[in-house]
């Protein structure tokens, strides 16, 4: 009996070293078209872009930096900064050789959870399933000088040392030129567009109070990232403001408190807003899509959309945001697109768009 | 404790003297100036006033109180054994100036947008409550000076001015009785007078849009940087691009279009509509 515990725990700690040493392989060959976008994706949730390159089919003519390049981001985008959080797979159609694969995307980022949809042609070669990703290639800007003379603005401000009469530079001029409250979701938006009516650039923000009927305050919030903050002459900023929670049957009036801040500024780069069109993208759902154009010679690392919907009688009905996961190179035009809420589609008669910019290697900005 | 100790002489110097002889001192005493008290008896001299206390030996007859310690205006008391006077330290004739302009930045040729206050002070910095002729000048390069005069009351001048038509950096001075103080106000363009584009095609077939020179109503160069926004509407969908005027133009490039509405603004002001291509 002493000697057969001995040789039983010996076997049983065998056993266990073996089964933590045998795993499943999860770079398997795929034997379903679903199983290599699940493979594929997987490997590219765990960060291991050269096992899920194993996935992609040699039809698709993409090298690896490529691929990596388009899942892992560059130029600091947006994507460098963000992971493959979750996603799910739907088989849109399959025969014996060929079959088109659905992949909705969620990852994470610093300004939140950005989506992306894909919808992927897999290829039987051999006895797996491997998948076609296509990396729109960037065209190369050739080698040029672009000249950017656009003025700075510099501030001296007051010193120590002045007397205590000597004023300091007075704060931007700014004006809120519209206003409209609405409801969604059970909560109260309030939205509208500011102008910075100086000859100075100004970081701006704009903070609202709701009113209840007994004159008590429902909710105090800023505009967050739901504005362009850094505005310059006679630029106008939409902006978004939400309550969740407050009914708009529940507000009596509405404070409106714009701040703005002198602050050294750039005036470029100028970025153009091509061919926006109000369409629906591949799940159905009303986008308004269209093009940047970085017209300067310098990297826009993050470019953020920000458009505003204006009904026919020119009022402010929805203002919608989306960050572009790709930095704007020189000259290239990027594609992006912002939700609009299908239900005021009908309602939109023209909208604007316009574009913050975030450039690592800009200090004023 | 060394404080402690003057105050604490001081309170019994003054207990005393409210039975002792009156020193001979003059009712009032210009800042800076020193004063004399004939027919001082011997003893300690105590003196207290605004920013001052002070306490030395005497020998009697004439003693000199010197200037450096009389700068504040204001009420003082000196007392020598138990003989004891109060006397008025007033303000010196003007000397400095301190002046607050408003605002740092204002439109070209609007109605009373700028103000100017100045306070009037002595060389010790003690606020000249005479009445004093205060004269403020308005000046920008190339335009003739803006000048008021103010009669200061309670040491206090203030005036109301026009901007004046021409945009840049005005110097807005006060200066009184040798003493003068400058500031910078900014006068800026207003909001663009008339906004008009026209379009020609770029080499390579895109639509280039360029703007006249843009000027607010009284002919001043609206600031290089200003936002002036291109919109371009066609069979593709919208096109905007919030062009930098540069030079007193703004200018873009469109992306080649057979037919296009083209439209123009900087902030509210709305410019001219062009028709490109189709019956153009």
């Amino acid at each position: 009996m002493n000697r057969i515990l001995p040789i039983v725990l010996a076997i049983l700690a065998c056993v266990l070293i073996a089964a933590a040493t045998v795993r499943t392989n999860s770079l398997a060959p795929a034997t379903s078209p679903q199983g290599a976008v699940d493979s594929l994706l997987n490997q590219v949730t765990a960060h291991d872009l050269r096992g899920a390159y194993q996935f992609v089919s040699s039809t698709s003519n993409t090298s690896f930096e490529d691929f990596a390049r388009d899942l892992g981001g560059s130029n600091g985008s947006l994507r460098t900064y963000s992971a493959l959080q979750k996603f799910d797979t739907k088989v849109l159609n399959e025969n014996d050789q060929t079959a088109n694969v659905r992949a909705n995307m969620s990852y994470s980022a610093a300004v939140g959870a950005l989506y992306d949809t894909r919808d992927l042609k897999v290829v039987k070669e051999g006895s797996s399933w491997k998948v076609e990703w296509p990396v729109v290639k960037e065209p190369k800007v050739p080698p040029q000088v672009i000249p950017v003379n656009y003025l700075r603005w510099d501030i001296v401000t007051r010193g120590a040392d002045d007397d205590w009469g000597a004023q300091n530079v007075d704060a931007p001029h700014v004006r809120i030129i519209s206003m409209n409250a609405v409801e969604k979701d059970g909560g109260t938006i309030v939205l509208g567009e500011i102008v910075n009516e100086d000859t100075v650039p100004g970081f701006v923000s704009v903070g609202a109070t709701l009113v209840g009927k007994d004159g008590n305050t429902l909710g105090q919030e800023e505009s967050f990232d739901k504005i362009s903050h850094t505005i310059l002459p006679k630029e106008i900023s939409p902006f978004r403001i939400d309550f969740p929670g407050v009914k708009l049957a529940q507000v009596k009036s509405v404070k409106m408190t714009p701040n703005a801040m002198l602050v050294p500024a750039s005036a470029d780069p100028t970025i153009g807003v091509m061919h926006q069109t109000l369409d629906k993208n591949s799940m159905g759902k009303s986008v308004l899509k269209g093009e940047l154009v970085n017209q300067s010679g310098q990297t826009v690392n993050i470019p953020h959309v920000l458009a505003t919907f204006y009904d026919n009688a020119g009022k402010v009905i929805w203002v919608s945001d989306g960050y572009v996961d790709h930095a704007l190179v020189p000259q290239t035009p990027m594609a992006f697109s912002v939700p609009v809420r299908d239900d005021l589609v009908s309602q939109i008669h023209t909208y604007r768009v316009t574009v913050n910019e975030y450039s690592i290697d800009r200090k004023d900005q | 404790m060394k404080r402690i100790s003057v105050i604490a002489s001081l309170a019994l110097v003054f207990a005393g003297s409210a039975f002792g002889a009156d020193l001979s001192v003059p009712e009032k005493v210009t800042a800076g100036q020193s004063l004399t008290i004939n027919g001082a008896p011997s003893g300690t001299l105590y003196l207290f006033g605004p920013n001052t206390a002070m306490k030395k030996k005497v020998d009697g007859g004439s003693v000199e109180i010197e200037g450096a310690n009389l700068k504040a205006a204001g009420r003082y008391t000196v007392t020598i054994g138990g003989d004891s006077a109060t006397f008025f330290v007033v303000y010196d004739k003007a000397a400095n100036i301190a002046f607050l302009a408003r605002p740092s930045r204002v439109p070209a040729a609007a109605p009373g947008v700028v103000s100017g206050t100045a306070f009037v002070f002595d060389q010790f910095n003690n606020l000249v409550l005479q009445p004093t002729q205060v004269k403020f000048n308005l000046a920008v390069e190339g335009a003739p000076p803006v000048t008021r005069e103010a009669t200061s009351k309670d040491g206090v001048a203030y005036v109301k001015l026009d901007s004046g038509r021409r945009s840049g950096s005005a110097q807005f001075v006060a200066s009184a009785e040798g003493a003068s103080v400058k500031r910078v106000v900014q006068q800026v363009a207003s909001d663009p007078c008339s906004l008009r584009m026209k379009a020609s095609r770029g080499a390579n077939g895109n639509i280039v849009v360029e703007t006249d020179p843009v000027r607010d109503c009284a002919g001043n160069s609206v600031p290089d940087g200003t936002i002036v926004t291109f919109t371009s509407v066609d069979s593709k969908g919208r096109s905007t691009i919030d062009a930098r005027i540069k030079k007193d133009v703004a200018k873009a490039e469109f992306p080649p279009s057979d037919s296009a509405q083209l439209t123009v603004a900087a902030g509210v002001v709305m410019g001219n509509e062009i028709h490109w291509g189709g019956g153009r």
